[in-house]
């Protein structure tokens, strides 16, 4: 890795090969540490520290001996039976525990950004009373998250069983409901500032061709925020997958759990017996979240930096 | 039915043409919509009655009248597009604050979950004993829809039928065996033996009343197939308030506190829930099993919170100055690969990272330290460094891309300035870049301060919290945080779950992240943004 890209200030010549210029240039050599080489030292140094436990996992998983013990040489034997022992074992149904993940996951996202999406429709397009008390609300509410109720949302919960069994204790369309009380918040700001660079002479025009202001959010608006609208929503998908502890507690029973709920209890008690199945459940879970974020890195990164930016 | 047609005299500003009323099929989409959450909303309504919850009962109706109002009116169109996501927000997030604080000033918990009422008639089906030479019954387990009933016989021949929620109830349609015994009954399965064994547990659990009233007694079984009556121990007398113990004659009186107690200070195990005003908050002040470690806890909420966003925001700055490079080769490459663990899911992270650092068989102990039995994850100190270090991994890169943003929309006449003005690349970065970039990333500083203070899943899933301290009863360790204290108090596994005193904690967290966000408030100015 220790090769340059010419400068014109160094006016070294170009190097077409990986040979390092130290053999060649003594003296250059110290100009192009200072300049350059120091940095490449970081950069191993900190890459190395930032994918080694993901190598590791990595390895574990597709090492079938299974014990932490048998897994500490990376990359020793390569197979694939913690996979087949991970979607074979009926007491931890990874299989249920994915599907759970990506259907609460899909539908609390694709409601979030329909309940936040008509909110922020009527935050930039009408003006009425209490519209800036409604936004400072929202701006201090989302401050505090949902998981300090906890107890609270519990107890509720517990009470809606005995009038609705099924949306109460146990239920995923019950968890869905809870996440749903955050579904305004962070999520209207974003959709909010983007809805307000739509111009508002679109939906004029559209109203005085005779659109109603239904069609006009439908048909004119939501299309043409579509790029916010899925970032909102893989964004909520994404933090839905980690979420544990509110799962936790709503979801008893191990054929509804979460993905993050049922890894935990592969590993809560004995973590070392297990490791090499829990290390091929991790990688499944972690691959399509993780290929989701860097897809959408630059949007995180600004929507994290705007969200808090504006709260 | 009145559409959803506006009148020109409707108050939104834009409205000054004439508006069209909406399609057939918006309209019938309306009324579809509205018309499943009402029969929804009447279901409710019914089965609240039933159940006879008056409060909850005129709250729902008032709800589903309101968002009748909201839709069915003409104009107030600002209301219908932010109703449904306003009520899920006053459900699950504003009412479930409240009720926090409604919690935090009773003792609820595990022994005092309920009315006494309800106490009343779990301390009498508890208090089951047999009763002396009485006849048995031959019973047959049945099931149906994954309950266990009694299929049971008595000694004058007569049949019934009874779980422990249904009282027994006679049956004539049952098959009978040679010797009168009942073994089926239409629309129940019977168990067979190794059904008897596989669910030995449930069986033997099952206590079945003779009736409604508990006093009436219950029978239960021991070995699946005969079964014995079982009477109340402890009677209730409504006029005095009080359980008399039939065998010892002792007497337990209503103590005030949601419990049953004798008067040489013994008491029922299931009590009720009462307020308890401020006991909660002053326990957790003054009790010294808790005090202490509530201490420690909040000063290691801060300290873990504060560090973390330091080592982040230091690597990540360090990073970001080392890579603005306008040509260094293979940035690309080291970008994405150090944004990883990022992109980890956290809660996996903290999982991986406990197997990583195990004493025995993790990575980091068998091939960074040659076999040392290095306590990374049980010490004290050594715990608490691992949690950071975790936090860190998790965390720079998040940093690294928030600074590297900031570093490069920093002005360059700014930098060359400087340096024609002769300053140190040290001087130029500390008293130019850096201030500066404070400027736009202390707004992030705070708000990812805010987050760590309730990182709950880096110090669940890595240490749940662990080592424990030695020096009190509760469960709580050395790298607890005040939220996943909550967490244990409230849903832990060890002493019985505490309600009330969890939320009385989790106020206290929600007064310090009020704090935090005025402090925030006040740096973003987003106050003034809005118009």
């Amino acid at each position: 890795m220790a090769t340059e890209t010419p400068t014109p200030l160094l006016a070294t010549p170009s190097h077409g090969t990986t040979t390092p210029p130290p053999e060649r240039r003594k003296q250059s050599f110290g100009a192009w540490f200072r300049d350059k080489g120091w940095r490449h030292v970081v950069a191993v140094i900190t890459t190395a520290f930032a994918i080694f436990p993901l190598l590791y996992v990595l390895s574990a998983a597709l090492n079938s001996t299974g014990t932490m013990a048998g897994s500490n040489v990376l990359f020793s034997r390569i197979d694939f039976g913690n996979f087949e022992e991970l979607f074979s074992n009926p007491n931890r149904p990874f299989g249920k525990w994915f599907m759970n993940t990506l259907v609460i996951g899909v539908v609390t996202s694709a409601a979030t950004v329909f309940l936040g999406a008509l909110a922020a429709y009527a935050f930039s397009r009408m003006r009425f009373k209490g519209r800036r008390v409604s936004l400072l609300s929202l701006l201090v509410l989302q401050m505090f998250p949902q998981l300090l109720a906890v107890v609270a949302i519990f107890l509720l919960l517990n009470f809606i069983t005995d009038v609705v069994p099924w949306l109460g204790l146990g239920s995923q369309l019950g968890l869905i409901m809870v996440y749903l009380g955050g579904a305004l918040g962070v999520n209207t700001y974003l959709m909010y500032g983007f809805f307000n660079t739509i111009p508002a002479s679109l939906d004029e025009a559209a109203r005085i061709d005779g659109a109603s202001h239904v069609q006009v959010f439908f048909t004119i608006i939501l299309p043409l925020v579509t790029p916010i609208l899925a970032v909102v929503g893989l964004l909520a998908f994404i933090g839905l997958s980690s979420e544990f502890v509110i799962a936790s507690v709503v979801l008893n029973d191990p054929d509804s759990q979460t993905l993050a709920v049922g890894l935990y209890s592969y590993v809560g008690q004995q973590r070392s017996e297990n490791w090499g199945v829990f290390a091929a459940g991790a990688v499944l879970a972690a691959l399509p979240v993780m290929a989701l974020f860097l897809y959408l890195q630059k949007y995180i990164v600004n929507g994290l930096a705007a969200g808090s930016v504006k709260g | 039915m009145p559409t959803t047609t506006a009148s020109p005299a409707e108050s939104t500003k834009r409205s000054r043409t004439l508006r069209p009323s909406d399609s057939v099929a918006g309209l019938l989409a309306k009324i579809i919509l509205l018309g499943l959450v009402d029969a929804f909303a009447v279901y409710v309504l019914i089965v609240l009655f039933l159940q006879e919850k008056w409060i909850v009962l005129v709250l729902a109706a008032a709800v589903t009248l309101l968002i009748n109002w909201i839709y069915l009116r003409r104009g107030g169109l600002p209301a219908k597009y932010l109703a449904p996501g306003i009520f899920f927000l006053l459900l699950f997030q504003v009412f479930v604050m409240i009720f926090s604080g409604y919690v935090a000033f009773t003792n609820y918990g595990d022994g005092h979950n309920s009315t006494k009422e309800d106490a009343i008639s779990s301390i009498q089906l508890a208090a089951q004993q047999r009763v002396p030479d009485s006849p048995a019954y031959r019973v047959t387990i049945v099931e149906q829809g994954g309950d266990f009933h009694f299929l049971t016989t008595d000694p004058d021949g007569d049949i019934s039928i009874g779980s422990t929620e249904e009282p027994l109830e006679e049956v004539s349609n049952a098959v009978t065996d040679g010797t009168g015994k009942a073994t089926e009954l239409e629309d129940y399965r019977t168990l067979q033996f190794d059904e008897i064994l596989a669910n030995q547990s449930e069986i033997l659990a099952l206590t079945v009343p003779f009736s409604e009233d508990p006093d009436d007694g219950t029978l239960r079984t021991s070995d699946g197939s005969t079964a014995y009556v079982f009477s109340p121990t402890l009677v209730y007398d409504d006029a005095s308030d009080t359980f008399t113990d039939t065998e010892t004659g002792t007497v337990y009186s209503d103590s005030g506190e949601g419990t049953f107690v004798s008067a040489d200070g013994q008491q029922l195990n299931t009590g009720w829930k009462i307020d308890v005003g401020f006991a909660n908050f002053v326990k957790a002040f003054s009790n010294e099993d808790i005090r202490g470690p509530l201490l420690q806890v909040t000063l290691w909420t801060f300290t873990f919170a504060l560090i973390s966003v330091l080592s982040t925001f230091a690597l990540g700055l360090f990073l970001a100055n080392a890579f603005n490079h306008p040509n260094l080769r293979g940035k690309k490459i080291y970008r994405i690969l150090m944004i990883l663990p990022y992109a980890f899911p956290a809660f996996l992270a903290g999982l991986v990272w406990s197997g990583l650092l195990n004493p025995e068989f993790g990575y980091v102990n068998n091939t960074f330290f040659g076999g040392a039995n290095i306590p990374w994850l049980t010490d004290p100190l050594l715990a608490k460094f691992s949690v950071l270090l975790v936090n860190l991994w998790l965390g720079f890169p998040y940093m690294f891309l928030v600074c590297t943003g900031a570093l490069q929309s920093l002005p360059e006449d700014v930098n060359e300035a400087a340096r024609l003005d002769g300053a140190s690349p040290w001087k130029l970065f500390t008293s130019i870049k850096l201030p500066l970039l404070l400027v736009s990333v202390a707004p992030l500083l705070i708000a990812s301060f805010a987050f760590n203070f309730n990182n709950f899943n880096v110090i669940y899933m890595l240490t749940d919290g662990g080592p424990r301290l030695s020096d009190t009863t509760v469960n709580v360790g050395a790298t607890d945080i005040l939220i996943t204290m909550v967490y244990e108090v409230a849903f832990g596994s060890g002493v019985g779950r505490d309600y009330g005193l969890a939320s009385a904690l989790s106020i206290i967290i929600f007064f310090i992240v009020a704090v935090i966000s005025v402090i925030s408030f006040r740096q973003t100015k987003s106050l003034e943004e809005i118009n």
